[in-house]
Parts: C-alpha cells; structure tokens; sequence
C-alpha cells in the first residue's frame, strides 16, 4: 500500500489566502511604481521635442520664453563642481573617524544622530542656515560658494553613510595583516582600508552629484538667480541653475510655451537618473568582483 | 650590566609617522564631529535671525490661534495655523497613500520577490526616489493637476489632494527602502523555525515578521511624515498655495515651507516680516528634529531587545 499525501480542506484555504495576499501585496507594489512610470513616460513623450543641440547650448531669450538653458546647465556643474569639493572631504572624514577611529560612545551616538537629523531637517531650513551664515555672517553674498556650501552641508550624510557601508565591509583580517607587519594606524587605513573601499566612495561621489543637481530650495536665496544674461566669472557671483530654472519657467514667467518646461524637466530628470543609474551599474558590477 | 639600560631619549621612539598618525587622527576626528557642529550651527543662524522677531513682533497666541498670515498689509498680522494645518493636511493625504503601498511594497521585495525581480524592483524603488522634489512639483502643476480636473471635475487641481499624491508618491519608495531594511533585519532563523512548525508565508509574515520588525516600520512611517513636514518645492508648486483652513480635499492651501520659499526673496533682511520666516524655520527644525529622534529612539528600542 502506498502512503498518498493529500491536501486537507485547512491546507488548500492557507493556500489560497496566502496566493490573495500575495497578489495584493503585488499589485500594491506596481500601484507605487507604475503610475510614476507612467508619469515620467508622459514627461519624456512631451519634452523630447524641445530637445536639441540649441536648447541645451543656447542662452534662452525674450523673457525666457525662447531658447536654451546653456547658462543654467554650466550654472549647475559649478554648484555641483563647488559642492563636491567641500563635501567628498568632509564626509570621507567623517566616514574613516566613525568607521576606524569611534569608540562605542555617547559621543559617537551624538554623531550618528546629528547626522541623521542633518538628512531630516528640511530642504528650506537649510536655505535659511545658508542665508544666515554664508550669504550674511561669512559675507559671501549670493553667491556659487554660498549655494555650494548650503548644499554640501545638506548632503553630507549621503557621502557620510556610503562611505562608511564602504569602508566597513573591508575585512578587519586586512587592517590586522597591515597593523601585524608595523604600520600605524593611518598607513593602513591609506594603504590597505581606502583602495578596497574605493567603489563605494565613488557611488557615494556619483549620488552626491545626482542629488545636489535637484536641490532647488537651498539654492534659491544662497545663490542661484532667476536670470542672468551672463555667465559667472568667479564664485562669488550668482549663477543660474537647472533645477530652479525649471520652478521659474513653469510658474513664474507668463506665456510660456507648453513644451519649453517639460524639456528643463526632462534634461534635469535625465541627468539625476542616469547618474544614479551610473551608481546601480557601477556598485553591482563591483560587488561581482569582489574578492572576499 | 648597562648594555640593556636606555637613554631617556633613545625610549622616545615617536618618529614622523607617528606625528602623521595622530595628527590624521585629529584630522578625522574634527570631520566626524562636523555633523554635530553642523546641526547646532543651523541651529544657532537660524534662531539669531529669528531671534528679532520672537522678542518684538512675535505673540504666541497670535503664531499658533490666528489663521490671519498678512506680513505685508499696513498692520501685519503673522498668524501661523492656516500653514500648520496646511502643511498637516498635505501630509496626511500623503500618509494616506504612503503608508499602506510602502510597507505592502516593502514586504513583498522583501518577502514574496526573489532574484530578477526582487533586483529589479529595488532598482526600481530606488530611482524613483532619486527623482528631484522640484521635478515632482512640476508634475503636480502640468500632469496631475489635469488629472485632478478631469477626473473629478473640479475648476482648479492644485490642492491637498493634487499635493498629497505628489508628496505621497515622493515618500513612498524612501519608506519602501527603510522598511524593507527593517524586514531583512529580522534573522532567518525566525522564518526557518515557523516554516518547520508548518506555516504558510503569509502566516509568517503576519505573525512572525511583521511584530519582529515593528520597531523599523514604525520609524521607516515617522521618517516619511518627517520628510511629509519638510519638502519645499513640490508643496509649493502643487499646493495651490492659497491661505486657507481645508474642508475638502479639494481646497487649496499652503503649507509652512512654501510660505518660506515665496515670501523670503522679498522681504529685507532684518526686517519683521524676514524675522517671522525665520521664526516657521525655527517651529520646522523643532517639529523635525522631535520626529527624527523619535524615529532613532524606536529604533533603538529593538536593538536593546
């Protein structure tokens, strides 16, 4: 006689409220990402149009109604050139003293919430520290520099806890080989801790670009301005910028063509998203050569 | 006898690279503490140019009971609740929508999705989560608000509910990221030992997973109604940003952060008016800061377990 598995009446309805759930829980994930898709679908059908080599390299004319975004593109790159250089050191910094040096501390818990909270105070309290510090207190005026720093400050935790995930995914056997054979401390974060931890320092370098090229609220009144005839010439003037040209065309200059600020949203978008697209690639290609 | 006995200076055996090793030290440790320098920094600016305000034009009753936001009129009048409730409203509509598609988007790639795409969709999440605040209001002011229009035939789609969506739709693929973390957190062993007891994956997930990793949902909620609180440019471009105590999902409003972005270019520096936007940047920083430690506290509290 041979034993027969049967599914009683309880097996089969755990069955079928699992297969509900499941499809619940499936179609609430496709309910948050498709109706962006769609979204961002209907952004690229009406902005491609507008896209060409005079729209990106032009400067726009009557009133912003016409032309390219030239100025606020290359306005965009000095911020982010600027921000990049005050923020990759810091954050780095900051990312080798809390992942090699930091005891288990109150002080350490501090950082790790002043950095939490850095990321969670909104986007226009820091417009307003900038002002307050950069733009009035140093006396930087509304400047590049003065929106650059706002920015970095802003964006600091990004660089800080991609480089520490970094950093402490290098085998602690690597710092003890290195510190075993004589080498201090720093010898060994420079020579053995930082060249292994280096992919993830660049996607923390390649997001930080990503998000400071979106951020519009603190460079609005630290140093990005409506309109420039002009390009900068130093960091001390203002520049125009991507993402707040596309606020200006879209609510505060009249008669507008409808196209032209779906073609500023979608040069913007397209910029943020292949950069993060850059860091997806990069980070998995790396985590496939990964040797420990 | 002396051949073993060293000179006080020949024990000193501090050589270059021992300087560098501290000096670096100290180096890393100014840039660890940046964060906290930062945070107090915000601080300190923004309350000394609100600091005017609070001490001349500032009435608490007026701030928190009046409805009446007129900076600009002969007697002005800065009555903060049409922005509080605005800014709640906002985000509660977005919570709405948030919440319930996160975490059940969280639990499925964290659950129910393998390989492929599990990969995919968190790629996925994470793009859209990439994608600019400033972007997110132009969509509110051209695609939804049609939307919003057509399909419930109302004259103006910038509202609560045009900047819910939009706000909602920004929060989400964060909260994803935050509870799907929370839900990986919980150890394999816990699955493995209720599988072995013959349970489904829903039953599981349902009395398993989900009270292990309570503590994490309910900070990955907090940090989106932070988030909710704090966004800018998509509030302000979606909100309609008209003064107003919301009935209907269908009224416009404005929320404390928008006030901030329209009004701060032009006002003067020093004046009252400047010094009352300084003083919502104030109320801002507190309401974030209180929901970011409580996000951290929750946290904590599983980690103590």
């Amino acid at each position: 006689m041979t034993a027969r598995f049967a599914a009683t009446e309880l097996n089969l309805s755990n069955y079928r409220t699992e297969r509900r759930y499941r499809l619940m829980l499936f179609s609430m994930t496709a309910m948050l990402v498709l109706p962006v898709l769609i979204i961002l679908g209907i952004l690229v059908l009406k902005g491609a149009p507008m896209i060409s080599w005079e729209f990106l390299f032009e400067f726009p004319r009557r009133g912003m109604t016409e032309g390219g975004i030239y100025p606020a593109l290359l306005g965009t790159i000095f911020i982010v050139v600027v921000d990049l250089i005050f923020a990759m050191p810091i954050g780095v910094a900051a990312a080798i003293y809390l992942s090699e040096y930091a005891p288990d501390n109150w002080l350490t818990r501090t950082i790790n919430l002043a950095i939490i909270n850095l990321a969670g105070v909104p986007s226009i309290v820091h417009a307003l520290f900038g002002v307050g510090a950069f733009v009035i207190f140093f006396g930087f005026g509304t400047s590049i520099l003065a929106a650059a720093l706002t920015v970095a400050i802003m964006t600091l935790p990004l660089v800080i806890v991609a480089t520490r995930e970094s950093l402490q995914a290098v085998p602690q056997a690597f710092r003890e080989a290195c510190w075993s054979m004589g080498a201090s401390r720093w010898q060994t974060i420079f020579a053995v801790v930082l060249p292994n931890a280096i992919s993830g320092i660049l996607t923390g370098l390649i997001l930080e670009v990503s998000r400071t090229a979106g951020e519009t609220a603190p460079i609005m009144f630290t140093g990005a301005a409506f309109f420039l005839p002009f390009l900068p010439e130093s960091v001390f003037e203002q520049t125009m910028a991507l993402s707040l040209h596309l606020y200006v065309v879209s609510t505060q200059v009249p008669e507008v063509p409808e196209a032209l600020p779906y073609g500023v949203a979608l040069v913007l978008i397209g910029i943020v998203l292949i950069m993060n697209a850059i860091s997806i690639v990069f980070r998995s290609y790396l985590r496939g050569k990964k040797k420990w | 006898m002396s051949e073993n006995t060293l000179a006080p200076s020949q024990l000193d055996q501090r050589d270059a690279s021992w300087y560098v090793d501290k000096l670096v030290q100290i180096l890393m440790f100014v840039g660890g503490i940046s964060a906290i320098i930062f945070i107090i920094g915000i601080f300190v600016f923004i309350t000394k140019e609100g600091l005017g305000f609070l001490f001349e034009g500032f009435s608490f009753t007026e701030f928190f009971g009046s409805i009446n936001w007129r900076p600009t009129s002969a007697n002005p009048t800065y009555g903060a609740l049409a922005l509080i409730v605005g800014t709640a409203s906002v985000t509660g509509v977005a919570m709405l929508v948030a919440i319930p598609f996160s975490l059940g988007a969280a639990v499925y790639i964290s659950e129910f999705a393998t390989g492929r795409t599990k990969e995919t969709l968190k790629v996925l999440v994470e793009l859209l989560a990439a994608i600019p605040s400033v972007v997110w209001g132009f969509i509110g002011m051209s695609i939804m608000n049609e939307f919003i229009i057509e399909v419930f035939d109302v004259p103006i789609g910038l509202n609560v509910l045009n900047a819910g969506i939009i706000l909602g739709l920004m929060a989400a693929p964060i909260m994803t990221t935050i509870a799907e973390d929370a839900l990986k957190a919980v150890p394999d062993r816990y699955r493995e030992a209720a599988e072995a007891m013959g349970a489904t994956r829903w039953q599981i997930i349902r009395q398993v997973i989900m009270p292990a990793a309570k503590n994490g949902l309910v900070s990955a909620v907090l940090l989106g109604v932070g988030r909710g609180f704090g966004e800018t440019m998509a509030v302000l471009m979606a909100s309609g940003h008209a003064i107003n105590i919301p009935t209907s999902p269908f009224d416009s409003v404005r929320a404390l952060t928008a006030t901030i972005a329209a009004e701060l270019g032009e006002t003067a520096q020093g004046s009252e008016h400047y010094g009352a936007l300084f003083a919502l940047g104030i109320l801002l920083f507190i309401i974030t800061f209180i929901i970011n430690l409580a996000a951290d506290l929750v946290v904590r509290g599983i980690r103590k377990k």
